[in-house]
């Protein structure tokens, strides 16, 4: 066990030097069975080369930063687990469909763009005073959204989206069920306000069922529900007289 | 070189920091407010809290309870006139928080439901299911994008407050994506960059937790209140230090050792399960010592059990931590107990801070867990946190915004100095070191052994005193640390440099601050000194920086209302 290794392929990309991306190979120590992939990355640059670079930080699958591709699966490092791979090398690639800014480092604005147009905060016609207390609101209908609230932003769902490969103006998965997750909120009633910027935006009538995004998300989230639900919502808008889909 | 400015800067963006933010633009729709902060707000640690937020909710409830049971559980090192705004505070905040679809667990008639947790009296912890940090963070961030006023620069690294004339005028800050180094100025600063965990090595904290809006305080001559409190939750995983959970607990965990015993009753026996974080952490090391605990490959450890629970409650309750025993520990807590043993979770000490945030420099604010506003003196009661940083992240948001309303402007001239002395600073030290020897990651591994064992559950004045002496040693060896990376972009082993002067910075305040405490009181237990002593020590410590390894320490009288310190038993 002691002299286990296991040989790790990353992603080397500096546009400072680089012209294009490549692999390096490292031989790390597989010591533990509760070994992540994170933690074979953290021992590359602990101990071998403090260069590579990679975001990470809870490493309990919460806080979403990092997501790569693992022998070409999008997958969270943290909880990717070096004993089922072993004792194939692993290699480990910046998340597919996003620019790359360094090494295993993506860029995400135009997520962060996205999540904004989306206008992901409760909208009402009228705002209740703090002084009235809470919205009621029963479990059953937090169940009606709770799992589109589960979304962790780590964008795994658009490196496996054929359609965002081709079309970076599709609004995406994770976007598009925030978008659900607010508009089935007993509390919101922003609809019709989202609706023009998640159905009628570029790419969701392209979105087939493959539903890869649903399979690649580590917190159970269904996006690719959320894009046929919208599709439903937007088909009745046309159907039913204005006004009587709030 | 760019030279923004701001009405208000928050440092930090996470739950104490996005409030204060939004507080600022409601206090002034007119105030442009600046967010920097070193990750995407979303990753930020926040995220990763589970249990709940405390607030008297229920009909039952007091303010006073509330109030007495956080003082108690602070061993009486809180300072009651903070307790006391808290508390009527909390309520109101967890409303605005529902109000911005933070989807809080419910009672059958749609009210929002409360849990038991540790040290509380009474059920008053607000809960959305066991992520409640994580539905708090995303709905405060998601909602504090609908404020065209706040401008955001993520992944950016403060490395210097910038001070003139003893006022603080904004920041220096290291543009992550491009290596630029940019002034940020602001007529006001708040600090909101959360906890220091990982000067330690076995805690709960993310890898972003190391302690730099306190380090950045210390420098610009703050004082670092109560240092020494440093928080250990009973229930971490081995080897990776997941936290699991006191909802688990509250939700009717037992906690075994190895004789299959609840040994909470020879320490807490009325409280068991339920009693405060502090204590449980004692009770379990002292069962490791006498031999009472379970042995295994990442050490000794007890187990948590909620089997009898059954799988309904734990589904509805607890569904993260089914989810992380799965993933995590490869067991299914519906059948398999949860190997749990304490580990570090939290700082109780931080930045001098009053209750409106205010720190003794002119313009310069502190909120959430890198604050020390007095609220949580030597023992935090779980579930207080999350409310902490709602209604001081508030409060500090309002009052920086009032102040900077009549503020003096910020002159360019002495700030571009600044930020080409604290560029040439970086760049000389950092980025075109060439000649060093010494690895990052071997200084801060060798740190974080250091504080574990010199600082940790129980202390004495050989192990601090070594502690001290070591971080010293390895304060040297920092000066010839070798950077293989010297790439402008994205060049995170500079950032890991930069944390790690931080947290040498940080945790020489706590060995220094807990070596001088001779009394054990709340989550500083000395072996040497097993009291509580009131009539030496019923004070904050204040540790302020000096050019020598140790800080020059003072000492601040508590602030007693209507609470006096009484035995503390459970």
């Amino acid at each position: 066990m002691a002299d286990k290794t296991l040989s790790i392929k990353a992603t080397r990309f500096d546009p400072q030097h680089d012209e294009k991306p490549r692999l390096q190979s490292y031989e790390v120590p597989f010591y533990d069975e509760s070994m992540v992939v994170l933690d074979a990355l953290n021992y590359i640059k602990s101990h071998v080369d403090g260069s590579l670079s990679y975001r990470w930080s809870c490493r309990m699958g919460i806080c979403g930063s990092c997501g790569m591709m693992v022998n070409g699966v999008p997958k969270l490092t943290c909880s990717a687990f070096l004993r089922d791979y072993w004792p194939r090398p692993v290699v480990v690639e910046p998340l597919n469909n996003f620019p790359i800014i360094r090494d295993l480092v993506i860029d995400m604005d135009d997520f962060m763009h996205k999540l904004k147009a989306i206008k992901p905060w409760i909208i009402r016609k009228q705002d209740i005073p703090l002084g009235a207390g809470e919205h009621r609101q029963t479990n059953e209908q937090i169940d009606d959204f709770r799992q589109f609230s589960q979304c962790i932003n780590c964008m795994l769902c658009y490196a496996a989206c054929p359609v965002y490969g081709l079309n970076g103006e599709f609004l995406g998965p994770a976007a598009t069920a925030l978008g659900r997750r607010y508009n089935l909120d007993s509390r919101d009633e922003g609809l019709k306000i989202r609706l023009p910027v998640i159905a009628e935006a570029e790419g969701i009538w392209e979105c087939s069922f493959v539903g890869e995004c649903s399979v690649v998300c580590p917190k159970g989230v269904d996006p690719a529900k959320a894009i046929q639900q919208t599709k439903l919502d937007t088909t009745l808008r046309f159907v039913l007289p204005y006004g009587s889909r709030e | 070189m760019d030279f923004e400015s701001y009405d208000v800067l928050v440092v930090g963006g996470g739950l104490a920091g996005i409030r204060a933010a939004i507080a600022a633009v409601e206090a002034n729709p007119r105030a442009r407010v600046g967010m920097v902060s070193k990750v995407y707000p979303m990753r930020s640690h926040t995220v990763s809290a589970e249990g709940g937020a405390a607030a008297v909710m229920a009909s039952n409830d007091s303010y006073e309870t509330h109030a007495f049971d956080t003082i108690k559980g602070s061993d009486y090192l809180a300072d009651q006139d903070v307790v006391e705004a808290f508390v009527r505070e909390a309520p109101v905040e967890v409303i605005q928080m529902e109000h911005w679809g933070c989807p809080w667990s419910r009672n059958p008639d749609g009210t929002i439901a409360v849990r038991p947790f540790g040290g509380m009296t009474t059920w008053r912890t607000c809960f959305a299911a066991d992520k409640t940090g994580f539905h708090m963070l995303h709905a405060v961030f998601q909602t504090s994008l609908k404020y065209e006023q706040i401008i955001r620069h993520d992944e950016a690294f403060v490395t210097k407050l910038l001070i003139e004339d003893s006022r603080c005028v904004g920041v220096v800050a290291l543009d992550i994506r491009t290596g630029r180094f940019d002034a940020i100025t602001a007529k006001s600063v708040i600090l909101a960059t959360g906890g220091l965990g990982r000067v330690y090595a076995f805690t709960t904290n993310g890898n972003i937790c190391t302690g730099d809006g306190m380090a950045l305080a210390y420098r610009a001559g703050v004082g670092l209140k109560d240092m020494e409190m440093v928080q250990f939750h009973p229930t971490g995983l081995p080897f990776t230090g997941i936290l699991i959970t006191e909802a688990v607990r509250g939700e009717g965990g037992y906690l075994f050792n190895n004789q299959g015993e609840r040994f909470l009753k020879r320490y807490v026996p009325n409280k068991m399960e339920l009693g405060p974080r502090d204590i449980i952490s004692r009770a379990m090391i002292t069962e490791f010592e006498a031999g009472r605990g379970f042995e295994g490959p990442h050490g000794k450890y007890m187990h948590l059990d909620v089997r009898h629970l059954g799988e309904d409650v734990i589904d509805r309750k607890l569904p993260f931590m089914r989810e992380l025993g799965r993933e995590f520990m490869g067991i299914d807590i519906v059948h398999d107990p949860i190997p749990v043993r304490p580990v570090q979770h939290y700082m109780m000490g931080g930045v001098d801070s009053d209750i409106s945030g205010a720190t003794p420099v002119l313009g310069l604010y502190a909120a959430g867990e890198c604050a020390n506003v007095g609220l949580n003196g030597g023992n935090r009661l779980g579930s207080n946190s999350l409310s902490e940083c709602l209604v001081f992240g508030a409060a500090a948001g309002r009052a920086a915004a009032y102040y900077a309303s009549s503020a003096k402007p910020v002159t360019a001239n002495p700030v571009d100095a600044m930020l080409w002395d604290e560029a040439r600073r970086v760049e000389t030290e950092y980025l075109e070191k060439k000649t060093g020897t010494e690895r990052i990651a071997v200084i801060r591994e060798e740190m974080q052994k250091e504080m574990d064992t010199g600082a940790g559950v129980f202390r004495d004045r050989d192990g601090l005193s070594r502690l001290a002496r070591n971080l010293g040693g390895l304060r040297d060896r920092f000066e010839r640390i070798k950077i293989d990376d010297s790439s402008r972009t994205f060049n995170t082993e500079v950032l890991a440099a930069l944390e790690l002067d931080f947290m040498l910075e940080v945790s020489t305040a706590i060995a220094f601050s807990a070596l001088a405490r001779e009394e054990s009181r709340g989550a500083h237990a000395r072996r040497d000194f097993p009291e509580r002593d009131d009539a030496k020590f019923l004070k904050h410590t204040l540790a302020f920086r000096t050019n020598a390894l140790a800080p020059r320490l003072e000492y601040r009288d508590v602030k007693i209302t209507n609470f006096q310190p009484q035995a503390r038993s459970y």
